[in-house]
């Protein structure tokens, strides 16, 4: 798997760390929510947008665009021009 | 037909043309008192104590592909109870007794091989906290010993006690545990189940719910609506999907796990032997291939294959552990889908819908807890209530904090 960072071009899965599903920020008010959010997944068979983070490189968290059937990549971008 | 030296000797005078099926490639009938979705070990474990130890005879076992197609054909094998907290160890040790004595309550050889497992220590505070562990299964009834260098190298010389970096110091063993064969176990399993009525339907696919009242109370398959007092799932690595068709969101995160298998080789390893400096586990098959394995490839991958960085990270692991392995050709490799939980430990529990459980999130740990697992789900599913050994594997223990963190690590935080 080689994931094409925007600002070092496509490089090895190696230097990236994995975090997991994006997530929006729970509602800080309501334990219930933040449960969800710490422990609940989607974990979906197909497309999924996930945080990545380019550690043996730029270091830009990056959002990347992935496929769970097929490891295949079909984007990333700075997760702060992603907005999440 | 029961196996026997009699019947081996009766087949082999008639040309072994007499063998019969060992079990019935059923066809699903319209209803019954439980379904069981998913024919790995799990599932056909479940349904041969529901049978056999509850008396509940209308069982059936859905299963999309072949029975034993998925994590019970990935897997390293490896049967061992050396866990050190409370939730886990009568559980474990549990499964233990029952692999011990499973041949004969199946009739059939799962080929239990209790040639020992070592994990190795490398530190002082590794060996104290194996001290630790080795105690906390003492106190249960568990075996285990506690050995120094000169003990691990009279077992296995081979290794490289002198490493700079991570010299060998000693080692956690525990006699009983071992392999099995995993085939045999999901076959074995199969036969008794279908012995005493259990209908396993194979290309079965679940599909949907069907729900009456907020009670959930058949399930729709690829082979028609088949409906149910109560169903199951044991799907371990696919527990998101099914379970997302009846609405649930699950604590778990699928990753794939690499293992690997070499050409075969004379008898080499003793036992299970596994690395506390990296994460490397390693066995020898009967047929003589090195079986072995390491860590998750570390993101969410339905794929059943992963990636070359992982390979090399197992192989470095094995290099350092015993340099001699270096020139054996490696066979095969595949990938296994892991249901991971939040705390590396398992669910075996109601869902917070009426008429469906939970048997899920196994991690690593499936294979060796395939009976245990079968005997909890089972008095679960007969019962209402959970299992003595299994009580604390419940889904609401994320939201209580009543969390069993056995290695303090689960899909995150990448501590693998």
């Amino acid at each position: 798997m080689r994931i094409p960072c925007p600002y070092c071009g496509e490089r090895d899965l190696s230097e990236f760390v994995c975090r997991g599903e994006v997530a929006t920020r729970p509602d800080p008010t309501t334990l219930s929510a933040g449960l969800d959010a710490l422990y609940l997944r989607d974990n979906p068979a197909g497309p999924t947008r996930e945080h990545w983070y380019h550690a043996q490189g730029c270091r830009l968290w990056l959002v990347v665009e992935r496929d769970t059937r097929t490891h295949a990549v079909t984007g990333a971008r700075p997760a702060a021009e992603a907005g999440s | 037909m029961r196996y026997s030296i009699f019947s081996l000797a009766a087949n082999a005078l008639s040309g072994h043309r007499r063998w019969t099926p060992a079990w019935r490639d059923a066809a699903p009938q319209a209803d019954y008192d439980v379904i069981i979705v998913g024919g790995g070990g799990h599932g056909l474990a479940t349904a041969h104590y529901l049978a056999k130890t509850y008396g509940v005879r209308r069982v059936a076992v859905l299963e999309k592909s072949w029975i034993g197609g998925g994590n019970a054909g990935r897997n390293t094998t490896i049967i061992r109870s050396n866990y050190g907290l409370q939730g886990n160890i009568p559980f474990y040790e549990q499964s233990m007794k029952l692999w011990e004595g499973l041949e004969q309550d199946l009739n059939y050889n799962a080929m239990v091989s209790q040639r020992g497992v070592l994990n190795l220590a490398h530190s002082d505070s590794q060996r104290d906290a194996y001290a630790r562990r080795g105690n906390a299964m003492r106190l249960n009834g568990v075996d285990a010993e506690l050995l120094d260098a000169a003990g691990v190298r009279a077992m296995a010389p081979f290794l490289n006690f002198d490493d700079a970096r991570f010299p060998i110091i000693g080692g956690l063993l525990q006699k009983r545990g071992g392999t099995a064969r995993h085939d045999a176990v999901v076959w074995g399993f199969a036969r008794a189940a279908d012995r005493r009525g259990v209908d396993i339907v194979q290309n079965c696919e679940v599909t949907g719910f069907i729900r009456q009242g907020g009670r959930i109370v058949g399930v729709e398959t690829t082979r028609g609506a088949i409906r149910a007092g109560k169903v199951g799932l044991a799907v371990a690595g696919a527990s998101s999907r099914v379970a997302a068709l009846a609405g649930l969101r699950l604590p778990i995160e699928s990753h794939v796990l690499q293992a690997f298998v070499s050409e075969a080789i004379k008898p080499l390893i003793p036992g299970v032997i596994t690395f506390g400096a990296g994460h490397f586990y390693i066995s020898q098959s009967d047929k003589g291939g090195l079986v072995f394995g390491g860590d998750i490839d570390g993101y969410q991958s339905y794929a059943q294959r992963g990636n070359l960085p992982t390979v090399e990270d197992v192989c470095e692991g094995g290099m350092a552990l015993m340099p001699m392995i270096g020139r054996i050709r490696l066979l095969r490799s595949w990938g296994g889908i892991m249901d991971m939980t939040q705390d590396g430990s398992p669910i075996i529990d109601a869902s917070p819908i009426d008429g469906l459980y939970l048997n899920a999130g196994w991690c690593y740990g499936g294979f060796k807890a395939t009976p245990a697992s079968g005997l909890a789900f089972a008095h679960l599913l007969a019962t209402g209530e959970p299992h003595p050994t299994a009580a604390a594997y419940r889904l609401d223990r994320f939201a209580t904090g009543h969390l069993i963190d056995e290695k303090g690590q689960g899909a995150q935080p990448n501590l693998h």
